[in-house]
């Protein structure tokens, strides 16, 4: 039970897009797909979706292939940036579609929805905002009778109060009926503690395959006087550095050094994800400048 | 129920402290129904399994009990329970750090002796 994506390549006008990614999805957790601008996020959302075919590589759910099968696609929905919609479609309208389409559709969960973020259902989706776009969108993606459903961009053009009830929904939802969602945002402190387990793209690769609790156990600030950090620190894996004054942090991914004494003056703490997620994806380019 | 997160401890962790720290207080009494692991995942934003993770501490620890198709309640002298605990913690999570900035200070026993009795001695 789970879909698995293996040796996944892309590559587009000779531009390489996606590197031989291999993942697995499992049933009724919550992930996410964090990645930069560019990173191939929703290339890969759209390859696992079927919207686009790998140029390498297979996606299989439950051991069958996902390539134009029915069965398989029925089980997976996909909300992301693109409309899909003609601007003249009234949303009832929309969900009957959806209905037609999925076989069923949870109409009175998507009518409660609705009312609560102020929707109203006998407008054109061409008339929506950019918020209520993706309110409507999310809307869709939490009513269809999906097992894994993928969110590109959900809280795109959502102010604060809206992201907030989505966020309660969305737990509301997944407690009531468990299924997959895999969430794919830059607002990382956001679902920072929602996620279980975590993908990071970087450079068309995935970089951080992993539950959230044991990343984080591995991803450590080291911070104190220039020297002692550097001490400390010398042969870890340092994925990033700051400097204040005669002050140096030394941002550590992955395990310490044992058997060496932290000094009194060197200061151990561990990382956020998002902080980790910089120091991870930043241009290494850019990082050699500072020092 | 007010939980304050930092980024540094697991959030299961802090899950089961901060809980704890509510019965300790007794916003949560003995005997009572604590929230449900829904009600706390969609109020902060944690993980359904996270919350559970941290819930299950306390289980273990016997300070609250699940009951079957109703919810987790907290136990028959659980209040107690948690001030023993912490008073066996007592020397190594204050006074130690207490006399080792002390120390860095120079501040003497004597002095230390005094600032504790003018602690005592205000409200």
């Amino acid at each position: 039970m789970s879909i698995q994506i293996h040796a996944v390549s892309q590559s587009f006008h000779g531009r390489s897009i996606l590197k031989d990614i291999n993942l697995t999805i499992e049933p009724n957790k919550i992930y996410g797909l964090l990645g930069r601008n560019g990173a191939g996020k929703s290339t890969l959302l759209n390859i696992i979706s079927n919207r686009i075919f790998p140029s390498q590589g297979t996606v299989t759910l439950d051991e069958e292939s996902m390539n134009d099968n029915d069965r398989t696609l029925g089980r997976i929905y996909l909300m992301s940036e693109v409309n899909l919609y003609s601007e003249r479609a009234k949303l009832n309208k929309l969900f009957d579609t959806t209905e037609l389409m999925y076989g069923s559709f949870n109409r009175q969960y998507a009518n409660d929805l609705a009312d609560k973020f102020g929707l109203d259902l006998t407008s054109r989706f061409g008339k929506l905002s950019t918020g209520y776009r993706s309110i409507f969108k999310l809307i869709v993606a939490l009513c269809v009778p999906a097992d894994y459903i993928f969110l590109d961009e959900p809280v795109l053009g959502l102010d604060a109060n809206h992201r907030e009830l989505f966020y309660q929904e969305l737990i509301e939802t997944y407690s009531e009926t468990p299924r997959t969602f895999v969430i794919s945002t830059h607002l990382i402190e956001e679902i920072a503690n929602l996620i279980e387990h975590v993908f990071v793209l970087d450079d068309h690769k995935i970089v951080i395959n992993g539950s959230v609790p044991d990343i984080l156990e591995r991803a450590y600030t080291i911070s104190g006087p220039d020297a002692d950090v550097k001490q400390y620190t010398a042969g870890l894996n340092i994925i990033g550095e700051d400097h204040l004054g005669g002050i140096t942090a030394h941002y550590v991914y992955g395990a310490l050094a044992d058997d060496r004494p932290i000094p009194d003056t060197v200061k151990l703490e561990h990382l956020d994800l998002q902080k980790l997620f910089i120091n991870l994806t930043t241009e290494k380019k850019a990082a050699a400048h500072v020092s | 129920m007010q939980f304050n997160f930092n980024s540094t401890e697991p959030i299961y962790l802090q899950v089961a402290e901060q809980i704890e720290e509510a019965i300790f207080a007794r916003t949560f009494a003995e005997g009572e129904q604590i929230p449900s692991t829904t009600e706390i995942s969609k109020e902060f934003h944690i993980n359904p399994a996270t919350v559970l993770k941290g819930m299950n501490i306390l289980v273990d620890a016997n300070l609250i009990e699940k009951r079957r198709g109703v919810g987790m309640f907290v136990i028959g002298g659980a209040q107690g329970r948690i001030v023993e605990k912490r008073r066996n913690q007592f020397y190594d999570d204050y006074v130690k750090n207490l006399v080792s900035e002390a120390r860095k200070l120079h501040i003497t026993k004597q002095e230390l002796a005094q600032l504790i009795e003018r602690g005592f001695s205000t409200k």
